[in-house]
């Protein structure tokens, strides 16, 4: 009870909309501070006097709160540590406390209403003249509070992996989503949806009189998590900032000072897809490369905008070509898929976290175009606009940490896909050629990881020899 | 009262007597009557016949030719018999009857009952003992089927499953044996079982006889009517037997749909929604009121929502009537028009695959021959005062006229009605007895399960106000007992509404493992007048669930005033040790 006091925050006061920046106080708040931060403008100039009473998050697997009852009504003075407003969570009612003194001047969620964790609930004035002012704020925000309100609190955790990467809009939770529309889905059918965030509207009803049954959710649920899969090479922690990994290893109890940071969508779903990733059976095969060859070509090339990624990515497309298995990939345990196109993921750090757009059909494409493609997906990815086929249509996966000086790393395979190659940087080596001569070479080291229960090692290693015979001569990847 | 009323506010039935046609939607929340728990605990004796829509038609058509008989028999028998057949008959061998009945003979009168139907009423045939079959099944599957839970048992089962065929026999072997045991009771103890629809001709004067039959016709020193209740069936709601059903078919078990609603989370919806989830329907609750479970304490009735209802497949719509309701056919679901239970607009149409209707029970006192005594029911109901005397049209009582059970509407459940047969039992064998509704307990048996006995937590204050006196509230959760802990059953709660200044109890409600066997811990109390201060010193053995009940009477805080006794013994002691203190010196 005592922690949950602290869910008022200043707000200053200038333009219509309500900006609840700023002051979450430290202890336990859920969302994410920092995605709200953009809101704020002139915070200098008016002192402001109206605060904003958050949802709080009362458990840790609460996302959304009902308010039971309001025990103090609009208008009443309210001094610091007393109870406000009783609100349900998944596990039990509590009471919550202001954090300041005040007097309530407006409730914007009412009794039996529900509002996500961080969203307002009601406005606490200081004086009594600002009360008409938050009453018009109130006002202005039960319109609005829908959209902009709840848009940028989603801390939930276990989604499935998101169009929220890719679109940063509003990702309603709908609250209570019974509306007058005409889609029959069974109690339990509503149920997952809601628990797996699907759309109910955008699921196809095959239970009798065409209704949404369980299952139906399930496959849309199932379907979206294996293919988009999101592939998460383990580099993703050394490439992107850091502060998930905090958060990562943050079972035991938290150091005094540290700070707690939930998940951004994008960063659940990798967690997801990563600890899926441990129930397939992965092995690794490594392989040097010689790159002089395909160093001269990239000197060629790269006028006319071929980059790097794209070389790789088309002669891994070829040699797959050829090995049709490491394009494969396992969904049940029980058979082989074995994909009609070749779909080159490339493992792309993005702010907070990492993405992978999908060059498809690599094989087909020339040289030029696929680095055109790529650039494209790139632009996208940064805008968080990519569509989610540009992201999780992938069949293999190509993750570079070459640029880094790395030399050689170990990928995590991707649930849903046969194979993730791990590329390191190229190097001048000392080699021996058969005659016993010694040259200087450039070396670069392949690290393939694969499901073994499809691909074994033979499988890879002829696939590995091929790839090689490609990067060593490089010309049939211009053709 | 009210509010507790109003848990079957759909189950608040108005059922106008002449027949079971309804002038209103079934929503009449002004009458004061006691608890009316809308349950398959409550009992009916019927003449609740096999089939009973054809039963009730029979009933109408005959009507003009008794009638003609009554009048007949009333000019020859204008005045009571002066010798009787037997000292006391009762109409109706339902829970009730056979309670009154067994007691009766104890107390050495000349008993008969009367049934047009089969011995054991709705509880043993229809309600609450297939019931409790068919949720022991449940609570199994519920059990079974929770990995998780058994797990942390260290349990491993492999996917349990079931066979309809093989759970509705349970249900009906188990009924069978209950209505076998009663009778043979009421046999063994001499107690004449007469077989026909027992009607009403005059004081001390019944008829009694199967259609087809000649009528038979009994004399008494003294009458009990008995008769029950049946399933309470809204306007617009079309039962089928098949796909729209009350709770005597799916008592039977026929089917288990994909998808039921079950109209009404009463009671009965509430142990019948336990039931159809662990068999692996999904269930969406119709309920009139803007809340689930709305006759429980509300406190025991949010967590039992959320430990019954949400995490289970269930959804609900409430504040809302089914207007109307379409049995399923011609390749057709069944529909269920929803109307707001306020505006009366439309609201919304479910399609599914069955309906059950749990609405609450209806009196059945149709055809009793209560006009040739100038009764008038009350929407059904046989009025009765706190004595179950009947009082007729006039507001007088009928002299050797009494009414017990569901068909007086005071409580509507099975042991109720026995506690008032004993009732009146005693008070025509000389002693006066009022029975104490408040100390008669209440339990659902879903899983887990709910009891409760005396008022709940609003309904005491509400006393409290006005009558001046300070209500005060202490629970205890079964996380801290061992025996539910060690069941890994630790979901509960227990709280006792009782007074600090007097230590008296005023409601108990448990919900949690087996909270219907320890209610009554509770209820004996209330019965009994026990206080809080002399209950806590009682002993309870170790380890145990009943340590939830003892830890309860030990957390409250009672305020009783510093008595003078104490006061005095406290001078005295101070008196004697200055004494010995001065005599040390």
């Amino acid at each position: 009870m005592a922690s949950s006091s602290p869910f008022l925050s200043k707000i200053p006061i200038s333009n219509r909309t309500i900006c609840f920046a700023s002051s979450l106080s430290p202890i336990p708040s859920k969302f994410p501070s920092k995605s709200l931060r953009h809101h704020r403008r002139n915070a200098l100039k008016v002192q402001s006097k109206i605060r904003e009473i958050f949802m709080p998050a009362l458990s840790s697997t609460m996302t959304e709160g009902k308010i039971v009852s309001w025990i103090k009504s609009e208008g009443d003075v309210l001094s610091k540590g007393e109870s406000v407003v009783v609100v349900e969570s998944d596990k039990a009612d509590m009471d919550v406390e202001t954090f300041y003194d005040g007097i309530l001047a407006a409730i914007v969620v009412p009794e039996g209403e529900t509002a996500p964790v961080g969203a307002p609930i009601g406005l606490l004035a200081e004086t009594e003249e600002e009360i008409a002012e938050a009453k018009a704020k109130a006002a202005s925000q039960t319109g609005s509070t829908a959209s902009p309100a709840i848009a940028p609190t989603p801390p939930r955790a276990t989604s499935t992996p998101a169009p929220a990467i890719s679109q940063p809009t509003p990702a309603p939770a709908a609250p209570a989503a019974e509306g007058p529309r005409k889609i029959v889905a069974t109690p339990y059918a509503k149920k997952l949806a809601k628990q797996h965030k699907v759309d109910i509207n955008k699921v196809v009803g095959t239970g009798p009189f065409g209704r949404i049954t369980p299952a139906d959710v399930e496959a849309a649920v199932v379907i979206t998590p294996s293919k988009p899969v999101a592939p998460k090479p383990a580099p993703a922690a050394a490439a992107s900032p850091s502060p998930a990994k905090a958060a990562a290893t943050s079972s035991a109890s938290p150091l005094p000072g540290s700070t707690v940071i939930s998940f951004t969508t994008m960063q659940a779903a990798v967690s997801k897809n990563m600890v899926d990733s441990l129930s397939v059976p992965t092995f690794r095969v490594g392989y040097p490369v010689t790159t002089n060859a395909l160093d001269a070509l990239y000197e060629k090339v790269k006028p006319k905008g071929v980059t790097m990624t794209a070389l790789l990515a088309k002669a891994a497309a070829m040699a797959l070509v050829q090995h049709p298995v490491v394009n494969a990939s396992c969904k049940d345990g029980k058979s082989f898929t074995y994909n009609s196109n070749i779909n080159i993921a490339v493992a792309v750090a993005i702010n907070g976290g990492l993405i992978t757009p999908v060059l498809q059909d690599a094989d087909k494409l020339d040289l030029y175009l696929l680095s055109q493609k790529w650039k494209e997906l790139v632009e996208k990815a940064r805008a968080k606009q990519l569509q989610p086929h540009e992201y999780n249509s992938g069949t293999f996966t190509l993750s570079n940490l070459g640029m880094f000086g790395v030399d050689r790393f170990d990928a995590i395979l991707p649930p849903g896909q046969g194979a993730i190659m791990a590329v390191g940087a190229s190097k001048p080596t000392v080699v021996a050629d058969a005659d016993g001569f010694f040259s200087v070479k450039s070396k670069m080291l392949v690290n393939v990881t694969a499901d073994h229960r499809i691909v074994y090692g033979a499988d890879l290693a002829a696939f590995l020899q091929t790839f090689a015979k490609i990067v060593e001569n490089p010309e049939s990847l211009t053709l | 009262m009210q509010s507790s009323f109003s848990l079957s506010c759909s189950q608040a039935t108005t059922v106008p007597r002449s027949n079971y046609t309804f002038d209103s939607l079934p929503f009449a929340p002004s009458k004061p009557i006691n608890l009316r728990f809308c349950g398959l605990r409550r009992e009916a004796l019927g003449f609740s016949s096999l089939s009973r829509s054809h039963f009730r038609r029979g009933l109408q058509l005959h009507t003009p030719t008794r009638s003609k008989r009554i009048s007949a028999s009333l000019v020859d028998n204008g005045s009571p018999p002066k010798s009787f057949d037997y000292d006391l008959i009762i109409i109706g061998a339902g829970v009730g009857g056979h309670g009154a009945a067994l007691h009766a003979v104890e107390k050495g009168l000349k008993t008969a009952i009367i049934e047009g139907d089969v011995v054991g009423g709705t509880c043993v045939n229809r309600g609450c003992v297939p019931s409790k079959a068919l949720l022991a099944v449940s609570g199994r599957m519920r059990e079974l089927q929770s990995e998780h839970h058994m797990k942390a048992l260290g349990l491993q089962v492999s996917a349990a499953g079931y066979d309809r065929q093989g759970v509705a026999d349970h249900a009906n072997n188990l009924a069978s044996k209950i209505r076998n045991n009663l009778t043979n009771s009421l046999k063994a103890l001499g107690v004449d079982i007469l077989t026909g629809v027992g009607t009403i001709l005059g004081p001390q004067k019944v008829k009694y006889g199967k259609a087809g039959f000649p009528d038979n016709i009994v004399t008494a020193k003294d009458i009990i009517i008995a008769t029950g209740s049946v399933p309470f069936v809204p306007k617009g709601v079309e039962v089928d037997g098949k796909t729209v059903i009350t709770s005597d078919h799916a008592l039977k078990l026929e089917f288990v749909p994909d998808w039921i609603v079950i109209v009404g989370s009463g009671y009965i919806g509430l142990e019948f929604s336990d039931v159809y989830t662990a068999l692996g329907s999904e269930v969406t609750f119709v309920e009139a009121l803007d809340q689930l479970m709305p006759g429980f304490d509300p406190e025991i009735g949010k967590l039992a929502q959320r430990v019954l209802i949400n995490p289970r497949k269930i959804d609900y719509h409430t504040g809302v009537f089914a207007s109307k309701i379409t049995p399923a056919k011609d390749g057709k679901p069944v529909t269920i028009e929803l109307i707001d239970a306020k505006t009366k607009e439309q609201k919304d149409t479910l399609e599914v695959d069955a309906a059950l209707i749990a609405t609450g029970r209806a009196p059945f006192t149709n055809g009793l021959g209560l006009e040739n005594i100038n009764v008038v029911t009350q929407r059904g109901f046989v009025p009765v005062d706190e004595r179950m005397r009947v009082i007729d049209a006039d507001g007088n009582l009928v002299p050797h006229l009494y009414c017990i059970g569901d068909a007086n509407g005071k409580m509507m459940l099975a042991h109720a009605a026995s506690a008032q047969g004993i009732s009146v039992v005693e008070q025509i064998t000389g002693r006066d007895h009022v029975l104490n509704h408040l100390s008669i307990p209440a339990a659902c048996f879903t899983h887990p399960e709910i009891s409760m006995v005396g008022l709940t937590e609003p309904q005491a204050r509400e006393k409290g106000e006005t009558e001046a006196f300070e209500v005060s509230v202490a629970k205890t959760s079964f996380k801290a007992n061992t025996k539910a802990l060690a069941e890994n059953e630790g979901e509960g709660l227990a709280k006792l509404i009782y007074r600090p200044d007097t230590g008296e109890i005023l409601g108990v409600h448990i919900f949690g493992l087996h909270a219907a066997d320890l209610i009554h811990e509770a209820s004996n109390a209330i019965a009994l007048g026990t206080r809080i201060q002399d209950i806590k010193f009682a002993v309870h053995a170790h380890p145990t669930l009943s340590e939830v009940l003892d830890e309860l009477f030990k957390s409250a805080k009672l305020k009783t005033a510093p008595s003078m006794y104490k006061l005095v013994t406290e001078v005295f002691n101070l008196w004697g040790r200055l004494k010995l203190m001065f005599q040390a010196r």
